[in-house]
């Protein structure tokens, strides 16, 4: 089956030289979930902004094959990507508490996603929205669309977000952080919620988080970011049960499991911080922080296949944690 | 009530009555403000001695009525006000939203656009652009309109720098909202609080410098009622009739504190993040 979204090789480099992004692929298909995790200043929110030709002054962005459907999304001019923003390709923001415009009304900027893209009158578009709160689970949406972003929760709000994500029907979702500012219940609605809507219509979500614990509940596949680049890729099932690259294995032993986890046992965990990428950076990035680095290292990290469809970025064999269990 | 609501009440109450006089002129002035009378001459307000109540603020020394005139005045002062603002404030909105906006060469321009007009000595411009066109009321007012738009431009400037990276602007680009949308749907909404603050304040600067500049004799051309021009002709007679100088001087004074008191109870009430 066709990709909803196929990357290839995306770079993304600043003009401060640093490079935020160094070759990352993924594709995402229609109905699927695709996690991109990593930690802070990996690099997962400036690859959603990449893809939707984002970017702030000064990044430049560059890739092999950076397509949605059919067309090719380096080479639609500034005029003719708006026009798929917020159509086919829609986004959903962090920060729920910042991503409305605290001058209009709930119904006026959803109208506006709609009317912006589709010949439609305002009432019609007004109803949609109606229709599309009370599918996200708001109560009362006709009082919703009459109220301002300042008299709505950050739950509320983020709902609205992800509503008026929906009203062009997208087809591809790509949701950065979703959930982060807020409490644990209302992520848990709100991830339940981002399932049902994609179960029923068939979207394809690119989810960026850095909580595996989102990942393990939302992902059919996960792509694994650590400085730039794709370290390790697989689906969900066999990511958390065969985790292969070290920085992978360093993070699930950095989540304590109920139960397994023994009372009194340090919690793992990954000394250091992500390093700046210069340009003229080579081998492996995470080798500064790695139990396993070895010279070699500083020259290269190979591709390597675990398994079909599985892949990871290091010189160590696929059966290495056995071999060094033994 | 606090002194503050008290003074932005007042400052309201100030505005409304001269604007209200302004504007019901023609139906309240007792005389025409252009209605020589040379046998009544400097006659003293009503409560002087020698006053009349036929002319309750006295008359000038062409025999003028004083107070149709004062009001006559109003109607001056405020559209020179109003107009002057709208013209600067268009003028430097536009170029601080940009420079605040795009940043980078745009933002030089805008910055450097800026100094030069900080460095333009207002009144000495004004004066001679005046000398050489030639004074009416539409070259005052395209005059301080062109001086005055420097603060609209850095407060534009730095409260767009500042919604800028607001996750909203963002969102609506990611929603395909082209550049002029969201300058003038999504940023300017969001400063306009701060601006009309800053309108209030070279509101009454316009007001001061049309009196001044009519007061020189290169404002508004005689026979208008500007209250500088009332002050500048009746200059030669203050000795032995201060009330002509008073009386327009008085109302000046009160309409740009009127004006400031109404600013300040704006930035009060707009001024800290009433909206999340």
């Amino acid at each position: 089956m066709k990709p909803v979204l196929e990357v290839a090789n995306l770079r993304v480099s600043f003009a401060s030289g640093t490079r935020a992004v160094r070759g990352i692929s993924l594709a995402v298909q229609r109905g699927e979930t695709h996690c991109l995790v990593g930690e802070s200043g990996c690099g997962k929110s400036v690859s959603s902004l990449a893809i939707m030709n984002l970017l702030a002054r000064g990044a430049t962005r560059s890739a092999d094959i950076l397509r949605f459907h059919d067309t090719d999304l380096l080479k639609l001019t500034e005029r003719q990507m708006a026009q798929l923003r917020g159509d086919k390709l829609a986004m959903i923001f962090q920060e729920p508490m910042t991503s409305l415009n605290p001058a209009y009304t709930i119904g006026s900027q959803m109208a506006e996603a709609l009317t912006r893209h589709r010949r439609i009158s305002r009432a019609k578009a007004l109803d949609r929205a109606a229709e599309l709160l009370e599918r996200v689970g708001i109560t009362a949406p006709g009082m919703r669309l009459a109220q301002y972003p300042h008299q709505l929760s950050g739950g509320l709000r983020q709902r609205v977000m992800i509503a008026m994500a929906l009203m062009c029907d997208p087809e591809l979702l790509i949701a950065d952080e979703p959930t982060t500012a807020l409490d644990v219940t209302v992520q848990a609605q709100i991830l339940r919620l981002l399932q049902t809507l994609q179960r029923e219509l068939g979207l394809a979500l690119l989810l960026i988080t850095h909580d595996l614990g989102i990942v393990a509940r939302m992902a059919q596949r996960v792509s694994v970011m650590y400085a730039g680049e794709v370290v390790e890729s697989a689906s969900a099932e066999a990511l958390f049960a065969r985790p292969t690259h070290p920085y992978t294995r360093g993070l699930l032993e950095c989540i304590p499991i109920p139960g397994a986890s023994r009372r009194d046992a340090p919690l793992g965990s990954i000394p250091g911080v992500v390093p700046r990428i210069g340009p003229d950076f080579k081998g492996c990035g995470f080798r500064d922080r790695c139990a396993h680095a070895a010279p070699i290292c500083a020259e290269m990290a190979p591709l390597q296949h675990a398994a079909p469809n599985h892949d990871y970025l290091c010189r160590l064999p696929p059966d290495w944690p056995e071999a060094a269990a033994a | 009530m606090s002194l503050r609501h008290f003074a932005t009440g007042l400052g309201l109450l100030i505005v409304g009555i001269v604007l209200v006089a302004g504007l019901l002129a023609p139906y309240i002035a007792p005389h025409d403000p252009f209605a020589q009378d040379l046998m009544k001459r400097m006659i003293p307000p009503e409560w002087m001695d020698g006053g009349s109540a036929l002319y309750p603020f006295g008359t000038d020394q062409l025999g003028r009525d004083y107070l149709s005139r004062l009001l006559y005045g109003a109607r001056i002062s405020l559209l020179i006000g109003t107009l002057a603002v709208v013209t600067s404030g268009l003028i430097g909105i536009t170029l601080g939203i940009l420079g605040g906006y795009f940043g980078g060469r745009v933002d030089d321009v805008v910055m450097f656009a800026i100094t030069c007009r900080l460095s333009i000595p207002l009144i000495l411009v004004a004066l001679t652009v005046v000398a050489f066109v030639g004074s009416s009321l539409t070259v005052v007012v395209l005059t301080l309109g062109l001086l005055l738009w420097d603060r609209f431009a850095v407060v534009a400037r730095t409260t767009t720098m500042q919604v800028r990276t607001l996750d909203y602007i963002a969102a609506a680009q990611a929603a395909g909202a082209s550049r002029l949308h969201i300058l003038t749907r999504e940023v300017l909404p969001n400063i306009l609080s701060h601006l009309v603050v800053v309108a209030t304040l070279e509101m009454a600067l316009a007001i001061l410098l049309e009196a001044a500049l009519s007061f020189l004799g290169l404002g508004v051309p005689p026979p208008l009622p500007s209250w500088g021009l009332m002050i500048a002709e009746g200059k030669d007679y203050m000795f032995f009739s201060p009330w002509v100088i008073m009386i327009p001087g008085i109302a000046l004074f009160v309409l740009v504190l009127g004006i400031n008191l109404l600013g300040d109870g704006l930035r009060d009430m707009l001024g800290t993040g009433r909206r999340v």
